[in-house]
């Protein structure tokens, strides 16, 4: 043994691992994202008609984002730390535009069209929202006072929602919500105050009914009985059932799904996935697939428990179990549990934007842990 | 705590997850057979059972539309593999008629794929049976019976009634897509249109086992459709139809109008068209045929038609410089055959050359003169008028219960200043008052604001919002919802005997000596009052006579009548437009007088 070597010298690493963190990335994170969204390919090519072009295009998307979330595993955490209240203030500016814009063009306004570029300032906000929270509980005392909890509740959290619940987007508006609730939630928020918040919800619920538009409401009926209205909203559920029911355990087997290949199944490549994969590998698959989520979700709240500072904790906390509200909400969507709200299952539905918002937040968990200090072993 | 709670949400997480599983057991294993059942072999598709449209009578109870069975070829595009391939077939096989191959390719990009397109309409058994035997090379095409929207008096009324024709994807963003997904044809206009809500019904289904082919086996589960409710309309037919007759042949507008509660006894609009034509599926030739005609059927004048309302408005022009105290009855004024602005040479001409010499108001209305209402014009300003004008509903939507009518014009400073963007335009003229006095220049106004005009006359004020819309019947439960009429802000006047003045007035244009309307006042058993008004289409310049003989008849002078009878205890208001008729007294007059007598003299049983 060479006397210059450290005693703590780390056990020899493998080419692999060497370039891994190298690149700031998280082996097991990125194995399971990559899993998911490699099956998700294979999956979309028999929801989608066997078309290769639909899988090709979904490949570009996957691959662009990969990128993306490489870049930002480059950037260390102090930087999304500083940056927060700057995007989110950005966030919430694009969002106005596209209201303003939205009362003159009439109708569903989601887009954002700049010339070149077209995009959904919600996406932004998917990840400013719980930035934003864990940049203003940072340097804070934990757990928050009452009045720390309500300023990330009212306005980190529900002014946004509001915002985009308006466009009308009331899916997006719930998970963004979502994610920073929880960050409130993991900071340590009085069991009393979430109590009387609850309290305050269900009191409100009447007046939310009242504010909601007329499809957002039929999509509450329609779930409350999905019967009720067949030819509509419900036909989506009563299809969807069908499919998922008949694929049994073990599945009818790839591209042998009848009910999504026949298109008897609506939105089948999109918001419905989950039903053409539950006809076509049956419980089994789901089941696998569920278990590839949790164990990307535990990953993601293992490095929050690693990460060294209350910013980098919380927003990887929240940024993980969003991660799966999004799934909880697709799959009880889809097996009839939740209302229709048009939520992606993340990873593997067609759809691009999502797509990349989703790993541009894998991106920051990945400089959470990867641009932590030295640490003594 | 970061810790604990992390902790909390992963056991959550887990147990949701469990769930999902849960569902998952419940439906994938659980209820494995069912759902296997559902989807093996025979699939379930769910049909919608369109409502049947509710019918429309007039107000005794005459049926203006219905539905008649028929058989009509129909294709789910979403079911052919060649479409242009099966359409040429079928046009060879004498099935589709190749004119309306344009429409049909249009309908087909217009609708979502799984709807059925219509391919002919009111198949004869003889093709009913040709298609029959083919039937199995036209996977997606299949002959379906029907119910079409039938107008069993054709052109009658249709410009009240609209027509209705088959749904576009526009109408789709303006309907509940869900419950028209049965539905081929929805309202396009009039009160097909404006009460579509009610007659449309709502949607059933029917849950049926279908083969790999799309063919039906067996009905699982069935909801009834809701018919559409009936709908009553004001109108009466046999008044229309005598309207529409006087005015055959004429261009122009009638509207009559009950003055004691807004309804609408006739609304004519002339010519017409066939709303038939469009329930069948118009082809593009005799659409263009309609659209392009110089005499403009499809055009409503009745509600879109703005005209001059010349004269017809002196009685309210004379009943605002009694209201507000610039005439007295008795106070004369000299005509001379024209009338100049103090300091200025120009000659506003009366239409009778030599003058009416010394005139009241009496005087001025029953012969029309136009120099006193110069006179009263200037006295009252143009902001006197305006307002006095408007409180009678012109230069606003009456708000008629059938949509696309206008607000025609009426002038005032503020108007002038936002109308033009020239400064010197901007400006108002004094000249632009007095001829605004005998309802010329910028004033503008449709028929249906004529008769709503020559209601609230009739009824001393009182004002309702026009209505055609009597009841709404439930077809099911015979229910019946009434509509009330809708009061409007009434016109009070200073004194009410103002009121008497100026109908015993109007009463003497159709029953005086010297009334312009003096002949059709001739024989009848109940007293008139009316004003006839004569409104240029083109400017005479001041050097020029008019000669109704050597003027091209579409540059004639537009006809106008306003009356109501009986006099003294009105029944019903009426406004006729005879575009380019030449002289309200000559033209308009004689049609008010049919309908008058139709409405007044008709035997009752």
């Amino acid at each position: 043994m060479m006397l210059d070597e450290p005693l703590d010298r780390p056990r020899p690493i493998s080419v692999a691992q060497r370039m891994l963190r190298g690149l700031n990335l998280d082996g097991p994170l990125l194995l399971g994202l990559v899993t998911v969204s490699g099956l998700g390919m294979f999956f979309l090519y028999g929801a989608g008609g066997e078309n290769p072009d639909l899988v090709l295009r979904q490949g570009v998307r996957v691959g662009l984002a990969l990128v993306v979330m490489i870049c930002i595993a480059q950037i260390p955490t102090k930087f999304l730390r500083i940056w927060a209240p700057w995007i989110f203030l950005a966030g919430i500016v694009l969002l106005l535009l596209v209201l303003i814009m939205g009362e003159i063009g009439k109708g569903a306004q989601r887009w954002l069209d700049i010339g070149f570029l077209r995009f959904q300032p919600s996406e932004i906000m998917k990840l400013a929202v719980p930035m934003m929270g864990a940049w203003y509980l940072h340097e804070r005392p934990l757990p928050p006072t009452w009045r720390e909890s309500m300023f990330v509740i009212l306005v980190i959290t529900v002014l946004p929602s509001v915002l985009i619940a308006r466009q009308p987007d009331l899916g997006t508006a719930l998970l963004i919500a979502a994610s920073g609730i929880l960050v409130i939630l993991l900071a340590g928020m009085s069991i009393r105050v979430i109590l009387g918040l609850g309290a305050l919800a269900l009191a409100g619920a009447p007046g939310l009914w009242f504010g909601m538009h007329e499809y957002q409401r039929q999509r509450v009926l329609t779930f409350l009985n999905p019967e009720s209205d067949p030819l509509g909203s419900g036909y989506h559920i009563i299809q969807s059932k069908i499919a998922i029911g008949s694929g049994g355990v073990f599945g009818k087997g790839w591209l042998n799904g009848t009910q999504a290949q026949l298109e008897f199944l609506p939105e089948r490549s999109t918001d419905f996935i989950f039903a053409v994969i539950g006809e076509e590998f049956g419980l089994l698959g789901l089941a696998t697939l569920l278990t590839l989520y949790l164990l990307i979700v535990a990953r993601g709240l293992y490095v929050a428990s690693q990460a060294q500072d209350t910013f980098g904790r919380l927003l990887a906390g929240s940024i993980s179990l969003t991660f799966f509200v999004y799934v909880f909400v697709n799959t009880g969507m889809v097996t009839g549990l939740l209302p229709v709200v048009g939520v992606p299952l993340p990873l593997v539905s067609y759809g691009g934007t999502s797509m990349v918002t989703l790993m541009a937040g894998f991106g920051m968990l990945m400089s959470i842990q990867s641009h932590r200090k030295l640490v003594p072993h | 705590m970061f810790l604990a709670r992390a902790s909390v949400a992963a056991v959550i997480m887990v147990l949701l997850t469990l769930l999902v599983v849960g569902r998952l057991i419940d439906l994938q294993v659980i209820n494995y057979e069912h759902f296997s059942d559902l989807s093996r072999g025979n699939r379930v598709r769910i049909e919608a059972l369109p409502p049947i449209r509710g019918l429309i009578y007039d107000r005794s109870g005459n049926l203006l539309a219905e539905n008649l069975p028929s058989y009509q070829l129909e294709m789910v595009p979403e079911g052919v593999s060649d479409v242009d391939g099966t359409l040429d077939r079928l046009v060879e096989l004498g099935l589709v008629d190749a004119d309306d191959l344009p429409r049909i390719k249009s309908d087909i990009r217009r609708q979502p794929r799984f709807r059925p397109t219509a391919l002919s309409y009111r198949l004869s058994d003889d093709k009913v049976a040709r298609f029959a035997v083919v039937r199995q090379h036209f996977p997606g095409v299949d002959v379906q019976a029907r119910l079409i929207r039938n107008y069993p008096y054709a052109d009658a009324a249709v410009h009240a009634l609209g027509y209705v024709g088959s749904v576009s994807q526009a109408d789709l963003e303006r309907l509940d897509a869900a419950d028209y997904l049965g539905t081929t044809h929805t309202g396009k206009i009039g009160v097909e249109r404006s009460q579509e809500n009610a007659l449309h019904g709502s949607v059933g289904y029917r849950q049926v086992l279908v083969n790999a082919e799309g063919r039906i086996l067996q009905e699982l589960e069935r909801t009834q459709p809701l018919p559409g409710q009936d709908i009553t309309l004001t109108l009466d037919l046999e008044l229309q139809l005598a309207a529409e007759a006087a005015m055959a042949g004429r261009r122009g507008a009638i509207v009559a109008i009950d003055p004691s509660n807004g309804h609408v006894l006739a609304l004519v609009s002339q010519p017409g068209y066939d709303p038939n034509l469009f329930s069948a599926g118009i082809s593009s030739d005799d659409y263009r045929a309609l659209r392009d005609d110089r005499d403009t059927p499809l055009f409503n004048r009745a509600l879109r038609g703005v005209y001059p309302p010349g004269s017809t408005i002196k009685p309210i022009v004379g009943l605002a410089g009694l209201d507000l105290g610039a005439i007295t009855p008795w106070q004369r004024i000299f005509c001379i055959g024209h009338y100049s602005l103090p300091g200025s040479s120009h000659r506003y001409r009366d239409w009778k050359k030599e003058g009416h010499g010394s005139v009241a108001l009496e005087d001025a209305i029953t012969q029309s003169c136009d120099v006193y209402f110069y006179d009263l014009a200037v006295k009252l300003g143009i902001d006197n008028l305006q307002q006095f004008l408007g409180r009678f509903g012109l230069g606003a939507v009456t708000g008629i219960d059938i949509p696309s009518e206008k607000p025609g014009t009426l002038p005032s400073r503020e108007w002038k200043r936002s109308r033009f963007s020239r400064r010197e335009d901007q400006v108002w003229y004094p000249g632009e008052t007095v001829i605004t006095g005998i309802g010329q220049g910028y004033l503008e106004t449709t028929p249906l604001q004529l008769a709503n005009m020559t209601a609230t006359i009739a009824a001393r004020g009182t004002r309702f919002r026009p209505m055609l819309v009597a009841a709404r019947t439930d077809p099911a439960t015979g229910q019946v919802e009434v509509v009330e009429p809708e009061p409007l802000p009434p016109v009070t006047v200073s004194d009410p005997s103002y009121w008497d003045r100026i109908v015993e007035d109007m009463t003497a244009v159709v029953h005086g000596e010297r009334g312009t309307a003096r002949r059709i006042g001739l024989g009848t058993p109940y007293r008139i009052a009316g004003k006839t008004g004569t409104a240029q289409v083109f400017t005479i310049a001041q050097d020029e006579e008019y000669d109704e003989e050597e003027t091209d008849e579409r540059l004639r002078h537009h006809a106008l009548f306003i009356a109501f009878a009986p006099a003294e205890a009105p029944r019903i208001a009426v406004a006729v437009v005879v575009e380019n008729g030449g002289s309200g007294s000559g033209a308009a007059a004689p049609v008010a007088r049919i309908v008058l007598d139709n409405y007044l003299l008709r035997r009752t049983e």
